[in-house]
């Protein structure tokens, strides 16, 4: 298959790993991988910050990216949950009927990384080995807004040497929330140290997940705490190979 | 904060008022150990009905239809309830409805009111008004009896009391009820509680409740509680005051079948409320002999005529949603200013008070969806949560945040700008980048806003290269 990635201004930016790692499943499974240059961002955090007049425009933007793709996967479960229920209506409130027709053609064909795998191609297995233990947060966006259900948690059991351990208060938000976390930041930090506490709890070497964002605030809260433990997206536990590490 | 009226216009902002809240570990502690029980319970009872997304669906459909008919089923009910014997009274704003049943009760000829549980009544202080125009005001719910007799302020919508243990409404029954003698048993309390309220159920001979559905169709009303307390309020008195907002009818009798199953599972995890009252009008020689109805908008037609905000109206007021957010249960209600605290709080109050308020309780959330997942009638808070917060961005005009926003809105919709920006990042970094132990960058301290990220947790230095100048790299190599 074709595959299209959109890496997210986020990733692009502060997590390049993680799309390295993207592209080396996809062509692992032996799909040939597209990135369009004049991607951005999805407007995220635009939107939920209340700025709708600023993420309105990245909607036709992102539709002219990808309007030619046979499947675009993001290794961003907020991003994805952005497009799927934001964009249709975006594009009804700018009343422009092309636009409108595109996203409805459009956001049917665009996945999370670990849903393209679980839903669309209905893999499990794609032969990764990664001899760490590892616990698995499950992302709000990814949970509620995408309803991923346990597919994370399967792709994970398959990989090869791995030591997968179930964190307590699995589907608890861990208090990222975009601007959430600086304008309410006391209470953003409590919520990150049940999150934390929890996952210092499993025993774990590392915390995955489908976001880099809540990653993002784990990695922080466990780094000050200086706590050794570290935080490594999905993909990159999925690209994992035997020999390469 | 205790003792302190909650009123959002002149409460703190939510992160002040919250990170106040959050100093008191004993209040934490409570709230944390209620709302987990509740939780566990309503899953338990929720789980064992397999028809209950199409239950919410029903309650949704019979709210949303409901919202888009109000003005014709408020009349059937004035008229249905007028019909059977009520007196129906309109009041447009909280002063209003304070007003018209400060009179009721002096009409009444009664110095005193029993009261049955009404987050209405919090809503516009009416025991406040009440005690301005002489009127003793006696609360009846067990929690609400708590929070007047520790003078507290009520901290969730169903359970008012929630942030206090038993200890604690022992110590205020010790004290108020004068029993220093008073044990700690769920028993004990409940009896001490039987006994101070029982002398007024029989003595006080006007009665004021809310509403939590009125019926159109019949014109009746309908309470649910699990003490029976309000059902003593309800029969006893010879003169009944009922204060509903417009927005608790529903159009059918048969609705409540929906409703009924809905609300008491999701509020406190019961399978039914062990009462279910519903009155319908004045009947001669049995129960109260004057029946009045006060139906109160206070900006409920505002929040009607507001598309994407009307579902807030649907709310049925079960507190499902302040179980189950994150932030809630961090700070209990009090951080959120007023009597609707949690989820439904952070929509409705901005709404109920034009927008005061909304600079900060909008934002009091994570946008992390357990709120809009239990909600029993599917309102969609998180989009509302944005919707207010597109109205608040719009009211301010330029800020430093605003414009931080613009700035960055702007170099996303142009490549040549981000990759620009994406270099300027690296640049502007640098000197706040400090190598750690591994000899990894990070950042630990951010000026400005941005200081909230860094009192708790470190920033990880941006890579050296971004994903896509590796993809263009990887390109031109040919690998
Ligand atoms: S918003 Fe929904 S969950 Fe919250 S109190 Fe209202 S009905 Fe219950």
């Amino acid at each position: 298959m074709r595959v299209s990635l959109f890496i997210t201004c986020y990733n692009d930016t502060l997590f390049p790993e993680t799309g390295k790692a993207v592209v080396r499943v996809l062509e692992r499974l032996g799909h040939t991988v597209e990135f369009p240059a004049g991607q951005t961002c999805c407007g995220q955090m635009h939107w939920n910050t209340g700025y709708q007049a600023e993420a309105l425009p990245l909607v036709a933007r992102f539709v002219e990216q990808f309007k030619g793709a046979e499947a675009v996967v993001v290794p961003s479960s907020s991003c994805v949950a952005m497009i799927r229920d934001h964009y249709p209506k975006m594009a009804a409130s700018l009343k422009d009927e092309k636009l409108i027709a595109e996203v409805e053609a459009l956001v049917p064909r665009v996945f999370e990384f670990s849903e393209f795998l679980t839903k669309r191609l209905e893999l499990e297995d794609v032969g990764a080995y990664y001899p760490h233990r590892v616990t698995y947060h499950a992302s709000c966006h990814g949970l509620r807004n995408l309803g991923l259900g346990d597919g994370p948690q399967r792709l994970l059991k398959a990989v090869r040497g791995i030591d997968l351990v179930e964190i307590e208060g699995l589907e608890q938000c861990c208090g990222f929330g975009g601007t959430f976390a600086v304008k309410n930041a006391e209470v953003s930090s409590a919520m990150l140290a049940e999150k934390t506490t929890a996952v210092l709890n499993t025993g774990a070497e590392a915390c995955t997940a489908c976001d880099n964002s809540c990653l993002m605030h784990i990695q922080g809260g466990l780094h000050r705490q200086r706590t050794g433990v570290k935080t490594v997206h999905l993909a990159e536990i999925l690209a994992g190979e035997e020999g390469a590490r | 904060m205790s003792g302190a009226v909650l009123d959002p216009t002149t409460s703190p902002a939510f992160p002040m008022a919250a990170k106040a809240a959050m100093g008191d570990t004993q209040l934490r502690k409570n709230v944390r150990h209620a709302t987990e029980v509740i939780q566990a319970k309503r899953a338990r009872v929720v789980d064992e009905m397999p028809d209950w997304q199409q239950l919410r669906e029903a309650g949704k459909q019979i709210r949303q239809h409901t919202m888009e008919n109000l003005d014709f089923y408020l009349e059937e009910f004035e008229r249905n309830c007028t019909r059977s014997g009520g007196v129906v009274h309109w009041a447009r704003d909280a002063a209003e409805a304070r007003q018209i049943v400060t009179a009721l009760v002096k009409a009444s000829g009664s110095d005193e009111v029993i009261k049955i549980k009404s987050m209405t009544t919090e809503e516009i202080h009416l025991n406040d008004a009440l005690e301005a125009a002489g009127i003793r005001a006696y609360e009846t719910d067990l929690a609400e009896l708590i929070i007047q007799l520790g003078r507290d302020q009520p901290s969730h919508i169903v359970v008012p009391a929630l942030h206090k243990n038993r200890q604690q409404i022992r110590e205020i029954f010790q004290r108020e009820m004068n029993l220093p003698e008073l044990g700690e048993k769920p028993e004990d309390l409940a009896d001490a509680a039987r006994r101070f309220l029982r002398e007024k159920f029989l003595r006080v001979k006007t009665g004021v409740s809310g509403a939590n559905f009125l019926i159109a169709e019949t014109g009746g009303v309908c309470i649910v509680e699990s003490e029976g307390n309000g059902r003593m309020c309800l029969t006893l008195p010879e003169t009944l005051i009922t204060i509903a907002g417009i927005d608790k009818v529903l159009p059918r009798y048969q609705d409540l079948e929906v409703v009924l199953q809905l609300l008491p599972r999701s509020a406190t995890g019961e399978r039914m409320n062990p009462y279910n009252s519903i009155w319908t009008g004045v009947r001669a020689g049995d129960g109260p002999q004057t029946f009045h109805v006060v139906l109160m908008d206070n900006a409920r037609t505002e929040i009607l005529a507001d598309e994407e905000g009307r579902q807030t109206l649907n709310c049925i007021r079960c507190g499902a949603c302040q179980n189950a957010c994150p932030v809630y249960r961090q700070t209990g209600g009090h951080a959120y200013g007023s009597v609707y605290a949690g989820p439904i709080g952070a929509i409705l109050t901005p709404q109920l008070q034009e927008m005061h308020h909304a600079q900060s309780l909008p934002y009091a959330s994570s946008l992390c969806g357990a709120c809009y997942e239990v909600c029993p009638v599917k309102i969609n808070i998180p989009e509302v949560l944005i919707h207010l917060r597109n109205k608040v961005v719009k009211q301010n005009g330029l800020n430093a945040e605003s414009l931080a926003m613009k700035t960055m809105g702007m170099i996303f919709r142009s490549e040549a700008r981000f990759r620009a920006a994406q270099r300027l990042g690296r640049m502007a970094e640098a000197p706040l980048v400090r190598k750690d132990g591994q000899g990894e960058g990070w950042i630990g301290w951010l000026p400005g806003i941005l200081g909230g990220w860094t009192q708790v947790r470190d920033l990880q230095a941006m890579p050296k290269e971004t994903f896509r100048e590796w993809w263009e790299s990887r390109g031109k190599n040919g690998n």
